[in-house]
């Protein structure tokens, strides 16, 4: 439980949107089977920094990246990275459900397919670990060929979480993924979430500072482009050493 | 404690203030009857001329007329031969312009966005789809007819139509890359897929209605045209002896034949082709309005 091991860490990370200096300086440390929140008002930076952490940022025109990103030792921005290895290893969930318009099971079978599985009964086996793993399988096992656009929303974004796991990734970056769903989708997420961290390693940007408290081992505070505060979450939010991180958890602005 | 609802009296017609005074204002009936006129004449040129060309038409149009090609020595008319060199013509030209519209629609939405050279293409692309289309046809005689010594050809004509409904192809193309969410771009690239393989499973089959649509757009510019293939596809009406050989004689389209035809003064027989070419024209945008509609609701429930 208190053994804390890093999995990816970033040092004197720095992100420009052209002139515009969105992330100064990012010191911190994810670790390994543990899930860290990323908190802060909108425009802080915590979705960006997110993205840096699988190179999603590369498909911005006009970024500029310093510093680096370490993921079990190798920095993610050398030159000698593989990005689709990289996003294998590091896979993400986004703020909107977003599941192509083509079949539940195609749909989780993607990921598989694009590492080259081509076998059936190991499509079939991916397909149904990854929809259990995500807490779905129950809830769609019989119409696996119907279309993932027929889901509700809560069920789009557990695909979209099973799409993920399908490749079998070892850290997954969570954008806020229940900003978009009712409160009774939300908790299953959570509760998903909890799961996963068993055997993942999970960061997760959210507007939500209940849910930080009831999910998240570790909780970064962020303010225009800067970590203010990086703790255990329950120190966070009982003992903020920092009076802007205590003006923000108490609702004084944000 | 009990409140007191007071009720507005009723109010009658004439009471100034009261919102019970229509009037009818003779500058709304006055445009109102013009926007009806317009309307009416617009309908009624159209019906019209498809009904003359209909009424003048179908008495030439027999089996003999769809079946047979011209003969001097039976005295007969026919146009099958040309309903083939059309049909080649479709065929090799969108073989030709599809693979290069799709792709130059992706690589301009999906790999050179914004720069310079991207707005010179579109604006180039753009041009090229206003050209008269006789200067393809002075272009294609000149330069593959001479030039490259593919003569009067169906080749000759097909290259020169696959330039013209490039552009075509290339804006629908797309128009209909650009409909795809970005969501989906990044869900895709989010786990690991490589750009190419994004574009393959992803963004062409959800663009595919659209691409679809200009093809048949383009299906309709071809068989239309004329100008640009009386020099380089030329007039010959025979059927084809040999499957492949035939690429490379000369062929007149249907239009071709009609416009041979009013030179002649053979004016039923003209009527006839344009009977044919309004009824393949009709089939062509119904045929679209049809696909389009399908791959729509396919997105929607399936």
């Amino acid at each position: 439980m208190n053994t804390n091991t890093v999995k990816i860490s970033s040092s004197n990370l720095n992100l420009y949107y052209g002139s515009n200096h969105a992330l100064k300086d990012v010191n911190l440390e994810l670790y390994t089977n543990k899930i860290t929140a990323f908190i802060g008002p909108s425009g802080c930076g915590k979705s960006t920094y997110l993205k840096t952490l699988n190179r999603m940022n590369d498909l911005v025109p006009n970024v500029k990246i310093e510093g680096e990103v370490l993921l079990d030792g190798e920095n993610i921005y050398d030159q000698r990275v593989d990005t689709t290895l990289l996003r294998k290893k590091i896979g993400m969930v986004f703020q909107q459900p977003n599941p192509f318009p083509m079949s539940i099971y195609d749909n989780v079978a993607y990921g598989p397919r694009i590492h080259g599985i081509k076998n059936k009964s190991e499509l079939d086996d991916i397909v149904e670990k990854s929809l259990k793993g995500a807490a779905l399988w129950e809830e769609v096992s019989s119409r696996l060929k119907k279309s993932a656009l027929g889901l509700s929303g809560g069920q789009q974004q557990r695909l979209c979480i099973a799409r993920a796991l399908a490749v079998e990734p070892e850290v997954l970056l969570m954008d806020e993924p229940t900003s978009a769903l009712d409160p009774i989708s939300t908790l299953k997420i959570e509760d998903l979430m909890d799961e996963l961290k068993e055997k993942y390693t999970v960061a997760i940007v959210t507007h939500n500072m209940q849910q930080a408290t009831r999910i998240a081992d570790h909780t970064a505070f962020f303010l225009v482009g800067e970590i203010v505060e990086y703790a255990p979450t329950t120190e966070l939010f009982t003992v903020p050493k920092d009076k802007r991180t205590e003006d923000y958890i108490t609702g004084r602005f944000g | 404690m009990i409140n007191q609802v007071v009720l507005p009296a009723q109010h009658g017609v004439s009471t100034s203030n009261s919102i019970y005074n229509k009037r009818s204002r003779i500058s709304d009936s006055v445009l109102l009857v013009l926007i009806y006129l317009c309307a009416s004449i617009s309908i009624l040129v159209l019906v019209g001329i498809m009904g003359y060309v209909f009424v003048r038409g179908i008495p030439a149009i027999s089996l003999t007329f769809l079946t047979s090609v011209p003969s001097t020595i039976k005295g007969t008319f026919g146009i099958i031969g040309n309903i083939v060199n059309t049909l080649y013509i479709i065929v090799i030209t969108l073989l030709i312009a599809t693979p290069l519209g799709v792709g130059a629609a992706i690589y301009l939405n999906e790999y050179a966005k914004g720069g310079k050279i991207v707005r010179i293409i579109e604006f180039t692309t753009e041009t090229l789809a206003g050209i008269p289309s006789i200067i393809f046809g002075l272009f294609g005689y000149v330069f593959f007819g001479i030039t490259l010594g593919l003569g009067y050809s169906i080749l000759t004509g097909a290259l020169t139509l696959a330039i013209m409904v490039l552009p075509l192809i290339t804006r629908t193309t797309q128009e209909a890359l650009k409909t795809v969410p970005v969501s989906y771009r990044s869900g895709a690239l989010g786990i690991g897929a490589t750009k190419w393989y994004m574009i393959r499973t992803i963004l062409l089959p959800s663009a595919m209605p659209g691409i679809v649509t200009g093809i048949i757009l383009a299906i309709g510019r071809i068989v239309g045209e004329s100008a640009a293939l009386l020099f380089t596809a030329g007039s010959g009406y025979l059927l084809p002896k040999d499957f492949f050989g035939k690429v490379f004689e000369s062929g007149g389209t249907l239009t071709i034949q009609l416009y041979l035809c009013m030179q002649k003064a053979k004016y039923s027989e003209a009527f006839g082709i344009a009977v044919v070419l309004l009824v393949i024209v009709l089939a062509i945008n119904g045929l679209a309005k049809f696909l389009s509609h399908k791959f729509n609701t396919e997105v929607k429930e399936s």
